[in-house]
């Protein structure tokens, strides 16, 4: 095999080049990548590795799709991605939900790119007008007679549009995974399905509907950085000064001081502010695979004016005293490796779409409380508006943290990222537990999980 | 400034220039001071939004909202804007689209380009402005100003200063 030189596009003109199959077919090299308290900056700016990652990472995990409320009749699809691949999610003729992969057999051309849509009883590529089922098997080609004879029933054409076999709706919610290889549904997600559970339980139908629009926002950064970031609870008080603490000061100056009720989006941007202890003190749990929360006891969340009318509608549905545990439960931000985070207490979910090394695409959906008050639905999407839109203040914080880091991570004085905070060497022994708010416990889970998943069909 | 009674159409467009310039030169608090005391920016992410309550907006910013960000951009631990952003406006002619004399409302209609900078980054935007402006107080006041992008619906970077 020849050798290829490349130049690392993230090392900027000025390196030398370097071997292209560092890592390829190199398990050992990827593990060394990720220490006990130290990850190799490789994971954040290498191409080679952001290959890998779409070529395995994203295939032995299970990845969200989309909702089964964007599909409620038969023959409605959505387009969307799992890591690289183009991807369709459909619901079939026989009621259940299917994805599939979004390229035609023949030559390759994508069968729809239009967000949500009707395909009615069957796909039609527009390129040649081949057709097929909702299940991706191929129904009919015009001028059939053409393929007589030519061992077309052989071939990878005749199997129709390729469907993903690992696929999971979770009250809703679309998982699947693309390997073969690598852990069922339940075992990969385990106990953290809790978090899914409490947001679709705070429906009192037991129910959650795609609602209000999504928020997409290009990051010039590594996906990685983002799904750290979610966990990150050292940095509210101090990127977010500017935006959320700008808010509070401002508020003062407007109310005069008083303690009278704060307007919606101050009680939204106020809990940025909250000290050090406040975090330390909300807890964040681990669980297995690389998945974890923040605001095991509270967060940000846990303050926020009641909503007249939702409390009894609960009530009704599952009796006070479950109803007051549903809505008890505050947990921050629940991160679903890789790349995926959900608020529970507000429905909403962030996927952190990866584009390269260095780019990605944030998608930030809402979902609407079955039954529930429309206020609920009008604080997610101010939440989601001033939190996590390109034109939100606070997004603009984060953003610029992530920008200096994919930069200053060129540094060849220093390859490591320190992930060390409250470090134990006993955790390695431990694959669940509760802990200090500020603790980087999940991003270190997070990377063990990315060296597994990395590896396991190198 | 003059006191105005019933505006001009020529007055009316001329106070959306002034605006215009006013956010190329970066006086923001003037800007903000610009909204009625119940005024929005908002800035809708669908194609042909009617609703801002619950759908989605890319902005949808009260008077305290803007004063947060007016603030915010003048911070000295406001990091995005270390290098500051800048932008610049091209406005075609502001069109007249209704009067009300007896309540004083008037309806703008204004395409524009749009150039906002940060560092070696330059972004352009189009869309479409559309003023509502009443008289308080002897002043045009902006009670609405609704900024419709041609990509409304695009993935974004930042967006840090305004249209």
């Amino acid at each position: 095999m020849s050798m290829n030189l490349y130049t690392s596009p993230a090392s900027g003109p000025a390196a030398s080049p370097r071997p292209y199959a560092r890592y390829r077919g190199n398990p050992e090299a990827v593990r060394a990548l990720v220490r006990e308290t130290e990850v190799h900056r490789d994971v954040y700016i290498d191409q080679e590795i952001f290959d890998l990652e779409m070529e395995h990472l994203f295939h032995t995990t299970w990845n969200y799709v989309g909702h089964d409320s964007q599909v409620p009749n038969v023959g409605d699809y959505f387009t969307t991605s799992i890591g690289a691949q183009p991807i369709i999610m459909v619901r079939h003729t026989d009621g259940s939900v299917r994805v599939l992969y979004n390229r035609c057999p023949h030559k390759g051309t994508k069968i729809a790119i239009d967000g949500c849509g009707t395909a009615g009883k069957f796909f039609r590529c527009p390129y040649h007008a081949w057709t097929f089922r909702t299940d991706g098997s191929l129904l009919a080609i015009p001028l059939k007679k053409g393929y007589d004879q030519t061992g077309f029933e052989n071939s990878d054409a005749a199997k129709g549009m390729a469907a993903v076999a690992n696929v999971k709706n979770y009250r809703g919610f679309v998982f699947a995974k693309l390997s073969a290889k690598g852990p069922g549904f339940e075992e990969f997600f385990g106990e953290s399905l809790s978090s899914l559970d409490n947001m679709v339980d705070r429906s009192p139908a037991g129910k959650l509907e795609v609602a209000g629009g999504v928020l997409r926002y290009m990051h010039k950064c590594n996906w990685k950085m983002l799904v750290e970031n979610q966990t990150d609870t050292c940095h509210p008080m101090v990127a977010h000064e500017s935006s959320a603490g700008t808010a509070v000061n401002v508020w003062k100056e407007v109310s005069g001081g008083s303690n009278g009720k704060r307007p919606m989006a101050v009680e939204i941007f106020a809990p940025f502010m909250s000290p050090y202890e406040f975090f330390e003190g909300m807890g964040i749990r681990v669980w297995p695979n690389g998945h974890g929360h923040t605001g095991v006891s509270h967060s940000i969340h846990s303050d926020y004016s009641a909503v007249p009318g939702y409390f009894e509608k609960m009530v009704a549905a599952y009796g006070e005293e479950r109803a007051k545990a549903i809505l008890d439960e505050n947990r921050h931000n629940t991160v679903y490796f890789p790349n995926v985070m959900i608020k529970g207490p507000i429905q909403l979910l962030r996927i952190f779409r990866p584009l390269g090394p260095d780019k990605t695409l944030v998608e930030s959906w809402t979902y609407r409380l079955v039954d529930a008050p429309d206020m609920l639905l009008e604080r997610t999407l101010m939440y989601n508006r001033l939190i996590n839109a390109p034109t939100s203040v606070v997004g603009h914080d984060d953003l610029e943290m992530y920008e200096r880091a994919q930069e200053g991570l060129r540094s060849d004085a220093n390859p490591w990222v320190n992930v060390q905070r409250l470090y134990d060497p006993a955790e390695l022994a431990q694959e669940q537990a509760v802990t200090n708010g500020t603790t980087e416990w999940q991003m270190r889970n997070q990377f063990r999980a990315w060296a597994k998943f990395m590896t396991m069909t190198m | 400034m003059t006191i105005i009674d019933v505006p001009t159409d020529a007055d009316l467009v001329r106070f959306v220039y002034a605006e215009a310039r006013m956010l190329d030169e970066h006086r923001f608090d003037d800007w903000v001071n610009l909204f009625t005391e119940d005024g929005r920016y908002w800035m809708p992410l669908e194609w042909g939004q009617t609703d801002r309550r619950l759908t989605a907006s890319l902005m949808d910013e009260d008077k305290l909202l803007l004063r947060v960000r007016a603030e915010r951009l003048k911070g000295n631990r406001t990091f995005s804007q270390k290098p500051k952003s800048r932008c610049h406006h091209v406005l075609q002619a502001p069109q007249v689209d209704s009067r009300d004399d007896a309540a004083k409302t008037y309806a703008l209609y204004t395409p524009f380009h749009y150039v906002e900078t940060r560092l070696d980054e330059q972004q352009l935007f189009a869309g479409w402005a559309r003023h509502t402006l009443v008289v308080e107080e002897g002043r045009l006041k902006i009670r609405l100003k609704r900024v419709d992008l041609v990509n409304c619906d695009a993935a974004f970077g930042n967006i840090q200063l305004f249209m």
